[in-house]
C-alpha cells in the first residue's frame, strides 16, 4: 500500500505529512506530532480517553485512520484550551477538584466542550449521555457532573 | 532535638508553633495542587514521555496455555525481520523475583503456568514490526494438566504448580506447604471455640463465593528502560512503587553488576492505580530487555487485554463460614475459612490471604474464633493487591451472614453489629489492641442516614425497595519496617520543594503533603511545590499502597517540616539573641511574642542567612528531612495461632448503608441513596476524601452490579476488554450519596489522620446483596450480583 500525503488543520496550525493507510490518527498525533492529551486507553473505543474533536464533534481517534483526518480540523484538549465553553469548564473542574489521577481528563473536558457549545443549556440527563462514553475509574463521576452543571449555571 | 516529643504532644498554651492553636490549612477543603495540569492536559504520564527517535518497541511471545513444558524457542525468523533488534528468551534472565516470595520469573524458561505468560520477547525498532516479530517465534510446547480452582488445587492429586515450592525464598511470617498447592496458610486461633458454639443459641453455616476482578485503571501499564554506557539502569514505569521497583530490579538483575546506586526509578503520574501498580509486574520485563540492547531505550506498553492478564488481578475467593450467636445478639464463636484462588504466582498475592487471615473477624469482637487463610496456587493469572486488600472477600460472606443471623434471631442487624462493634482497647485477632475508633458514631449516623426501620414502597408497583447497612474495618497490609522519609528545601524568594516518594495516584498525595507542610511552616500550598518520584533525588518511601501514605508519608513531611523549623529557629535565637521559646512562625515570617514589632521575613534568610551585626552571614539554606517508621510494628508470631506479633499498625472503621430499588421481574437494581461514614481521624482535605467515598463506592458497586470475570476451561480469559467486562459509565451513578467523616484522632497520625483509600469501596458487595433480600427475599450468595442473577433466583423462588 502507498503512503497518502495528507493535510490538515491541528490546533488552528496547517500540519502536512506523510502518512500509511494503516496508521491510526492517535498514533500519529502522540507519536509524530508531540500532541499528548490523548491518551491510549484500550484502542478499540470503548474508554474515551483518546477523545479529539474533528470539525467540531468529538471522536475516538483511536477508531480513525490518519488518513481520515486529510482536510479536516481537529483539535485536541491543547488547542481546545483556548475556547470559551472550554475554558469556562476547566475553571469549574477545578475549584471542584473534579478529578482524581486526571487521565480521563483531557476526554471528558472535550465531550463536555462539544456539549456545551451545541447547547449551552443541557439538562441534567444531557450532561450525562454527553460524557457517557468517556470512563474514569477514579471519581465515581459525580464531582465532573456537578462541575459541568455548575458551568451552565455560571 | 526532640522530634518525637513535639509531633506527639502538641503542647497546650505553647504558642512556638504559631500565633493561635487553630489549624489554618489542615482540615480545610483546599484545592488539588495538581488540578490545572491535569485539566490543562499538560499532565505527563509514562507513556507520554519522549525519548527520541532511538526508541526502541517491544512485544512478547505469551503462552497459548495455562499449563505446559515448553520444549524448544526458535527465534531465527523473528531474529531475520528486517526492523528486528533482538529477542530475548528466559535463558539470560534466570533469578526469581518477588515482593514476599521470590516464585516469579522474568520470562518463563521451562514452564508456562497461565494462559498469557511471557515466554520471549521481540524488540524493534517499530511498535508494529515488534509484533510481526512477536508472531514469527516459534515455541514447541507440551501441554500438562492444569488447575483452574482455589478448592480442587487443595485435592490430594491435583496438579502442581510449583512443584519446586520448597527451593523457593520468602519473608518469614509466610507458611509455604511444599509438596502442594499451598503458597500460604495464615492460621488465627484465640479463646475457646468449642465452647463458643456451646454457648450459642444459634449457629449457622454457609459458604459464599467472590471471583477474581480487574483493577481497570485507564491508563495501562507502561514502561521505558535504558542501561547505558555507564552502567546505569533508568526506569520509567507508571508505578505506585517506585523504591521497592528499585530494589527488585536491583536484586533480580545484580548478575549484571548492578547494585542500587546504579538503578533509578522515574514515576511521573499516573493514569490510576488502586493496587494493580503496585508491586512489579510487567516492569521487570522492560528491566530485562533494556540490560539486553544496552545503550537504547526499550520501552513496553500493555495493551488492554494484557492489562487484564499479565498484572495482577483480585484473588478469588470461596468463603466458609460458620458462626454462632446467642439470644443476646452477641457473636459467641466464629470459625472463618477463606480458599485463595491467587494464581500461578503468589509473590504479592500471599500478603493479600495474610492480610485477610488476620482481620476476617471484621470490626467485632469476637473472642472465640478460628481463621484460616490459605493461599493456593492455580494455573490462572497471577492475582495481587487491589483496593482493599482481601477485606471485601471476606466481608461479603460475613456481612451477608451478620444479617442473615441477626434476622434468624429476631434480632435488629443494625443494633446487633453496634453491640458486637470492636472498642478501643479490644483484644485484635492477633492479640494487640484496637486502636481509637468512631465505630459506633458511624453506625449511628448511618443508621439516621438511610432512615434504618422505616419501610419504603416504590411509586412502581413492579419494584421493591431494600435497605441494609453493614460495617466495615480495614488496616494496612505492610511489612512491620515499611518506611517513609521527606526532604523540605526553602528557596530564595520563601517557597518550599518538598521531595517525597509518595505516589500521587489521584487520591491527593501532593495536595495533602502541601498542607502538612504548610500547617506547621505557615508557608501558603501556592507556594509549596510537591512532586512525584526520582528514586535518585527523592527519599526513600516504601510503596503507595494499603492506605498508608497520608499517615505515613505524612508523619515524615510533618517531620522535616518540625525540623526546618528548628533550624530556622535556631538561627534567630543566635543571631538575635532571641529566646527560642518566644517565637513563632506566623504569615511567612518569625514573630517574637515578647518583642511585636520583631518580624523575620523567611525570603530574608532562609537561603543567604542573617546579617549579624559585624556585617558577617549566619545560618544557610534552610532545609529539612524527616523518616517515619512504625517501631512499634511485628510480623513475627506463632504460626499456629497467629499470637503474639502487632503485624497490622491501625485499623479504619466505618459503616454504610443503602437504600435500593430492584425490580421484581428484571432483577435491575437502581440504587437511590448511599451514606458511607468512614473515621478517618483526621481529614486533612475534607473535599478529597469526600472524592475516595464517591469514587470509591462505584468502583465497589461495580464489582457487585456489573464485573463479571469469565474463563473457559482451558483458563483463557475471554472479556479482557470494556465491551464484554463492563465497569460504570456515568450513567450507573447512585441517585444520591452521602458521605460522612469521622474524627478521632489516631494518636500517632499526622494532626490524627489515618487512611481512607480502600475502605470506601469494600462494603459494597454485601450491602447489594443484603438489599436485594430485604427487598424481594431472596439470598445471593455468589458475587456479582448482576440483574441476571437477581431475576432469576426471584423466578425460582416463585415469588
Amino acid at each position: 500500500m502507498k503512503p497518502h500525503n495528507i493535510q490538515f488543520s491541528l490546533n488552528g496550525e496547517k500540519v502536512s505529512l506523510q502518512v500509511e493507510p494503516s496508521d491510526v490518527l492517535l498514533d500519529v498525533l502522540r507519536g509524530r506530532l508531540g500532541i499528548k492529551s490523548p491518551k491510549v486507553g484500550c484502542d478499540r473505543g470503548d474508554c474515551g480517553t483518546c477523545t479529539v474533536l474533528m470539525n467540531g464533534k468529538t471522536i475516538r481517534s483511536c477508531l480513525a485512520l490518519a488518513v481520515e483526518a486529510d482536510g479536516a480540523e481537529i483539535v485536541t484538549l491543547e488547542g481546545a484550551n483556548s475556547r470559551p465553553w472550554t475554558q469556562k469548564l476547566q475553571k469549574t473542574f477545578h475549584k471542584k477538584n473534579a478529578f482524581q489521577c486526571g487521565f480521563c481528563a483531557p476526554g471528558v473536558i472535550l465531550s463536555a466542550t462539544e456539549l456545551l457549545e451545541k447547547n449551552s443549556k443541557p439538562t441534567a440527563h444531557d450532561i450525562k449521555e454527553a460524557i457517557a462514553g468517556n470512563l474514569c475509574r477514579c471519581t465515581g463521576y459525580e464531582p465532573i457532573v456537578e462541575a459541568i452543571a455548575e458551568t451552565v449555571k455560571g | 532535638m526532640d522530634l518525637q516529643k513535639l509531633i506527639t504532644k502538641p503542647k497546650k498554651g505553647s504558642k512556638s508553633i504559631k500565633a493561635g492553636d487553630e489549624l489554618t490549612v489542615v482540615g480545610r477543603s483546599v484545592l488539588r495542587v495538581d488540578g490545572w495540569e491535569k485539566i490543562k492536559g499538560a499532565a505527563k504520564y509514562t507513556d507520554d514521555l519522549e525519548f527520541g527517535p532511538g526508541l526502541l518497541y517491544a512485544a512478547l511471545v505469551e503462552s497459548p496455555f495455562a499449563h505446559a513444558r515448553i520444549k524448544s524457542i526458535d527465534v531465527s525468523k523473528a531474529e531475520k525481520l528486517h526492523g528486528v533488534v533482538k529477542v530475548v528468551t528466559g535463558r539470560n534472565f534466570t533469578q526469581k523475583f518477588g515482593l514476599y516470595m521470590n516464585d516469579r520469573y522474568v520470562f518463563a524458561t521451562d514452564t508456562v503456568r497461565f494462559v498469557g505468560e511471557q515466554v520471549a520477547a521481540v524488540v524493534a525498532t517499530d511498535p508494529k514490526i515488534a509484533l510481526r516479530g512477536a508472531a514469527l517465534v516459534k515455541v514447541e510446547y507440551e501441554e500438562l494438566p492444569a488447575v483452574m480452582d482455589a478448592v480442587k488445587a487443595l485435592e490430594k492429586d491435583s496438579p502442581l504448580v510449583h512443584p519446586d515450592l520448597k527451593s523457593y525464598t520468602h519473608v518469614p511470617w509466610f507458611f509455604p506447604k511444599p509438596g502442594t498447592n499451598i503458597a500460604h496458610w495464615r492460621k488465627i486461633r484465640k479463646g475457646d471455640l468449642a465452647k463458643g458454639f456451646k454457648d450459642a443459641d444459634l449457629v449457622m453455616e454457609d459458604t459464599y463465593n467472590v471471583p477474581r476482578y480487574a483493577h481497570c485503571a485507564i491508563e495501562p501499564h507502561s514502561a521505558i528502560g535504558l542501561y547505558d554506557a555507564s552502567g546505569r539502569l533508568t526506569m520509567w514505569t507508571s508505578s505506585q512503587s517506585p523504591f521497592t521497583q528499585r530494589h527488585v530490579f536491583a536484586e533480580t538483575l545484580k548478575s549484571f553488576g548492578l547494585s542500587h546506586k546504579d538503578v533509578r526509578v522515574i514515576s511521573t503520574y499516573i493514569g490510576g492505580g488502586f493496587g494493580g501498580k503496585a508491586g512489579v509486574t510487567m516492569e521487570i520485563i522492560a528491566a530485562a530487555l533494556a540490560i539486553a540492547v544496552p545503550g537504547r531505550p526499550v520501552k513496553l506498553l500493555w495493551s488492554r487485554a494484557q492489562e487484564f492478564y499479565n498484572t495482577y488481578q483480585r484473588l478469588g475467593c470461596t468463603a466458609k463460614i460458620k458462626m454462632g450467636v446467642s439470644k443476646a445478639g452477641k457473636i459467641t464463636a466464629l470459625d472463618f475459612r477463606l480458599y485463595w484462588d491467587s494464581g500461578a504466582y503468589v509473590e504479592y498475592g500471599a500478603n493479600v490471604v495474610n492480610a485477610a487471615g488476620l482481620s476476617a473477624s471484621g470490626p467485632y469482637k469476637v473472642d472465640n474464633l478460628s481463621i484460616d487463610s490459605m493461599c493456593t496456587y492455580t494455573n490462572l493469572p497471577p492475582c495481587g493487591a487491589y483496593r482493599g486488600f482481601g477485606y471485601s472477600e471476606f466481608l461479603f460472606g460475613l456481612e451477608s451472614h451478620i444479617t442473615r443471623m441477626a434476622r434468624e434471631m429476631g434480632l435488629d442487624p443494625v443494633e446487633f453489629r453496634m453491640k458486637n462493634a470492636i472498642k478501643e482497647g479490644d483484644t485484635l485477632p492477633y492479640g494487640a489492641h484496637m486502636n481509637p475508633t468512631g465505630i459506633r458514631d458511624a453506625i449511628e449516623r448511618v443508621r439516621r442516614e438511610i432512615r434504618w426501620g422505616v419501610k419504603e414502597k416504590s411509586s412502581d408497583p413492579r419494584k421493591a425497595i431494600g435497605k441494609a447497612q453493614v460495617c466495615f474495618w480495614k488496616s494496612p497490609a505492610m511489612p512491620p519496617n515499611a518506611s517513609s522519609s521527606a526532604f523540605l528545601k526553602f528557596n530564595e524568594d520563601g517557597s518550599i520543594n518538598i521531595l517525597v516518594s509518595g505516589m500521587e495516584i489521584g487520591q491527593g498525595l501532593l495536595t495533602v503533603m502541601a498542607q502538612i507542610a504548610s500547617e506547621v511552616l505557615s508557608v501558603p500550598v501556592s507556594k509549596i511545590r510537591v512532586e512525584t518520584p526520582d528514586t535518585d533525588r527523592n527519599p526513600y518511601e516504601w510503596q503507595t499502597v494499603g492506605s498508608h501514605v497520608t499517615w505515613g508519608c505524612g508523619n515524615a513531611v510533618k517531620r522535616a517540616a518540625l525540623e526546618a523549623r528548628e533550624r530556622m529557629l535556631d538561627l534567630v535565637q543566635r543571631v538575635h539573641c532571641l529566646d527560642k521559646s518566644t517565637l513563632y512562625l506566623e504569615d511567612q515570617h518569625v514573630k517574637c511574642r515578647t518583642k511585636p514589632d520583631f518580624a523575620l521575613r523567611f525570603s530574608d534568610f532562609v537561603i543567604n542567612g542573617i546579617q549579624a551585626e559585624d556585617h558577617t552571614f549566619k545560618g544557610g539554606p534552610i532545609m529539612g528531612s524527616g523518616v517515619f517508621m512504625p517501631e512499634f510494628a511485628s510480623a513475627i508470631s506463632d504460626p499456629e495461632t497467629g499470637q503474639g506479633g502487632h503485624p497490622n499498625v491501625h485499623y479504619t472503621t466505618g459503616s454504610a448503608g443503602i437504600i435500593l430499588e430492584v425490580d421484581r421481574e428484571t432483577g435491575k437494581m437502581k440504587i437511590k441513596k448511599v451514606a458511607l461514614a468512614v473515621d478517618c481521624g483526621k481529614a486533612i482535605n475534607p473535599d478529597l476524601v469526600r472524592g475516595q467515598i464517591v469514587g470509591g463506592l462505584l468502583q465497589g458497586f461495580a464489582t457487585v452490579l456489573y464485573e463479571d470475570i469469565r474463563y473457559n476451561e482451558k483458563g483463557k480469559l475471554l472479556n479482557p476488554n470494556f465491551s464484554d467486562y463492563k465497569i460504570p459509565t456515568v450513567m450507573d451513578m447512585p441517585d444520591q450519596v452521602v458521605p460522612i467523616i469521622i474524627e478521632v484522632a489516631q494518636p500517632d497520625g499526622p494532626y490524627g489522620a489515618r487512611g481512607v483509600g480502600e475502605h470506601t469501596m469494600i462494603p459494597c458487595a454485601p450491602l447489594i446483596a443484603n438489599a436485594v433480600e430485604d427487598a424481594l427475599g431472596v439470598r445471593i450468595k455468589s458475587m456479582p450480583v448482576t440483574k441476571e442473577k437477581v431475576a432469576l433466583a426471584v423466578k425460582a423462588a416463585g415469588k
